[in-house]
């Protein structure tokens, strides 16, 4: 190949009197290679929010793939002599209407909230960051009428469009339909309603990302489409659309449990916090303990992953360091 | 994809591009702004056209324009003739101007900075197009990307082909930026205010080198800029654009002796001048036009010392002036015969 042998011969001159003596003294003080997220991790990992969201998070997931570890007991299992007695040594969160441990339900409810929480983002930030990158790119008609389109769902009011969609696809099913299916829905409603928001926020970042000059570089340098998309565009919009899939995943937890609270959600015999939820409102006020621990778990659940988000937009935020 | 046509620059002297009465028009909403009225300009191989004027004159659309990277809305071009190698670009499909893109005809940009992409390392950025448009292995392609760093002069550049673009100073980022649009060898080099954004120690060596990897590989190489002082020492002829029209086109050196225009005029006698301290600096007086509403006749006349009623009424043809000169001007011959 004659491309490298000319090659070899340029760089050999290297040391001809005009060679960069400014840029020699560049700033090598950086030896380690770090980009964008590398610089994130290391600027997360000191930071405490970052560090105790991050802790209860992984607890969770631990606890979510391994209920049985944690409570080895059967979440179904009652005795109704025990019906609505309160914490003690052997029942730390004591018993529910029904004498079932609420603790080992707590433990097995992480699953199903925890399932649906990180598969409906899943959803919604896929869905949304694909069109929010087609639209953003290619700007003009394309993004009116994506925008358009995504303004139909973002018009729905978020529970009262769960409730339409959840009953109407249910209306023809005899007794509860299966477990499956109903989380499906669930995460399905959640990521169709919600998909609008990670549309906006991903359009945005790609109409800016789309304006640098290394998006017309790459198109000068005879760069596809779809490989401007994906490998220059698509990276540097990442941030935000994280970002707002950790706050996400907490609210969608926390709508998992609204709607199941509402009776539209999962249905025995899966438990979820929601659920719990639900059956302790006629005892609220006679039995606290019932609605506490499930509502405890929501709450920091929701915080800790909210808490995520905030860290991790502090992190990549390059203006704040 | 035509790898083929590989020859590095081809015959000296060979009609490398050719744009004829280049029409663009921005179309917004409120107005149609005519951005390039009639640019006619051409590259042989192996030589340097500096395309000079300042900011709005055209410089930069028109190289747009000839790389395809025009943004479409706003910008349309609506006339004339754009022919790499005698072939019209103009009516080419899309698919063979993107296989010309790089292969053939590349551009660099003003800012360094941005114009690489700070997710990815220095390296990975130039190994894609050895990846994806020679088909090496990630491990090959990188290899070449560090002799490319090394053919632009990095120190150390098997080292650095690793680090991301925010670790490169300014004149590195503009080398790497170099090596990335040579990647593919490329006959034709369109390089957009390449030093605007460094210091002028730094300008100098970036200069230097565009000359020196322009002889080496014969490549036609346009500059676009508005420093004169910049073009001085490298270029072989230069195009001075104002209000999206081409108003001199000369060899450097009978233009940086007589002006055949005065609108050229104007920005030598604009270059700060030693012997000239403690006086006030020359300047064009006025504004560019608005190219929303760019006035009748020549467009230079409301600027121009010169101007006769005959400037105000009738627009100057590029004309002849022999010897490879041409201007825009109704009285370029008196002013090259005047002292």
């Amino acid at each position: 190949m004659t491309e490298s042998t000319e090659t070899r011969s340029v760089g050999e001159r290297t040391t001809s009197p005009e060679a960069p003596a400014a840029d020699e003294r560049e700033n090598r003080q950086s030896t380690k290679q770090v980009g964008l997220w590398g610089d994130a991790w290391r600027d997360l990992r000191r930071r405490p929010l970052f560090v105790i969201s991050g802790v209860i998070i992984l607890l969770l997931l631990a606890i979510a793939a391994f209920p049985g570890l944690f409570a080895p007991g059967d979440p179904q299992a009652q005795d109704l002599s025990l019906a609505r007695e309160g914490p003690s040594a052997q029942a730390w969160f004591g018993y529910d209407v029904l004498g079932r441990d609420i603790y080992t339900r707590v433990i097995h409810g992480a699953r199903a909230s925890i399932v649906v929480g990180v598969l409906s983002t899943l959803v919604a930030v896929l869905i949304g960051s694909f069109v929010g990158l087609l639209a953003g790119y290619f700007g003009g008609k394309t993004d009116s009428f994506l925008a358009r389109f995504a303004e139909i769902f973002l018009g729905l009011p978020f529970v009262l469009g769960a409730i339409v969609i959840l009953s109407v696809f249910n209306a023809g099913i005899e007794g509860s339909p299966g477990t499956v299916r109903v989380m499906t829905q669930v995460i399905l409603t959640i990521g169709v309603l919600a998909w609008p928001i990670s549309m906006r926020i991903m359009r945005s970042a790609a109409i800016a990302a789309k304006q640098q000059d290394y998006v017309n570089a790459a198109k000068a340098l005879g760069a596809s489409h779809s490989r401007i998309i994906f490998k220059h565009v698509l990276p540097n919009c990442l941030a935000p659309v994280m970002v707002y899939a950790t706050i996400a995943l907490g609210q969608f937890i926390g709508l998992e449990a609204t709607l199941s609270y509402l009776g539209l959600g999962l249905t025995s015999p899966v438990v979820s916090w929601g659920m719990m939820i639900s059956d302790s409102q006629q005892y609220i006020i006679s039995t606290p303990h019932m609605l506490l621990f499930p509502a405890g778990f929501l709450v920091i659940t929701v915080l800790a992953f909210v808490m995520l988000g905030d860290a991790v937009r502090d992190a990549l935020d390059p203006k704040q360091k | 994809m035509s790898a083929t046509d590989d020859n590095t620059g081809g015959s000296p002297g060979a009609r490398l591009l050719e744009v004829e009465d280049l029409h663009v028009e921005f179309r917004t909403r409120e107005s149609t702004a005519s951005v390039l009225n009639g640019v006619s300009y051409h590259v042989d191989a192996g030589e340097t056209l500096a395309v000079l004027g300042e900011s709005g004159s055209g410089k930069s659309v028109t190289a747009q324009a000839v790389m395809g990277i025009l943004d479409t809305p706003p910008g349309f071009v609506t006339k004339g003739s754009i022919r790499y190698r005698g072939e019209e670009l103009l009516t080419a499909t899309e698919e063979r101007r993107r296989g010309l893109r790089g292969e053939n005809m590349a551009m660099i940009f003003q800012d360094a900075l941005s114009a690489l992409n700070p997710v990815y390392s220095v390296g990975f950025q130039i190994a894609e197009q050895f990846r994806f448009r020679r088909g090496m292995s990630r491990r090959d392609a990188m290899t070449k990307a560090a002799e490319m760093l090394d053919l632009v002069k990095i120190p150390n550049a098997k080292q650095r082909v690793k680090e991301f673009p925010h670790q490169f100073s300014g004149g590195m980022r503009q080398r790497a930026m170099i090596a990335m649009s040579l990647a593919l060898d490329p006959d034709l080099l369109i390089a957009d205010e390449p030093t605007t954004a460094l210091d002028v120690t730094v300008q100098a060596q970036i200069m230097d080198l565009l000359d020196e990897l322009r002889r080496e590989r014969g490549m036609g190489l346009i500059l676009i800029t508005h420093d004169l002082g910049v073009v001085a020492e490298v270029a072989d002829r230069i195009a001075v654009m104002y209000a999206g029209r081409v108003v001199e086109e000369s060899d450097a050196e009978s233009l940086y002796a007589r002006p055949a225009h005065p609108y050229t005029e104007g920005l030598m006698a604009s270059i700060p001048r030693l012997d000239q301290k403690g006086e006030q600096l020359a300047s064009i007086k006025g504004l560019p036009p608005n190219l929303a509403a760019i006035p009748a006749g020549c467009p230079f006349h409301p600027r121009c010392h010169r101007a006769q009623q005959e400037c105000r009424e009738k627009l100057p043809e590029l004309h002849e002036l022999g010897a490879g000169r041409r201007s825009a001007c109704h009285f370029a011959e008196e002013l090259i015969s005047s002292d």
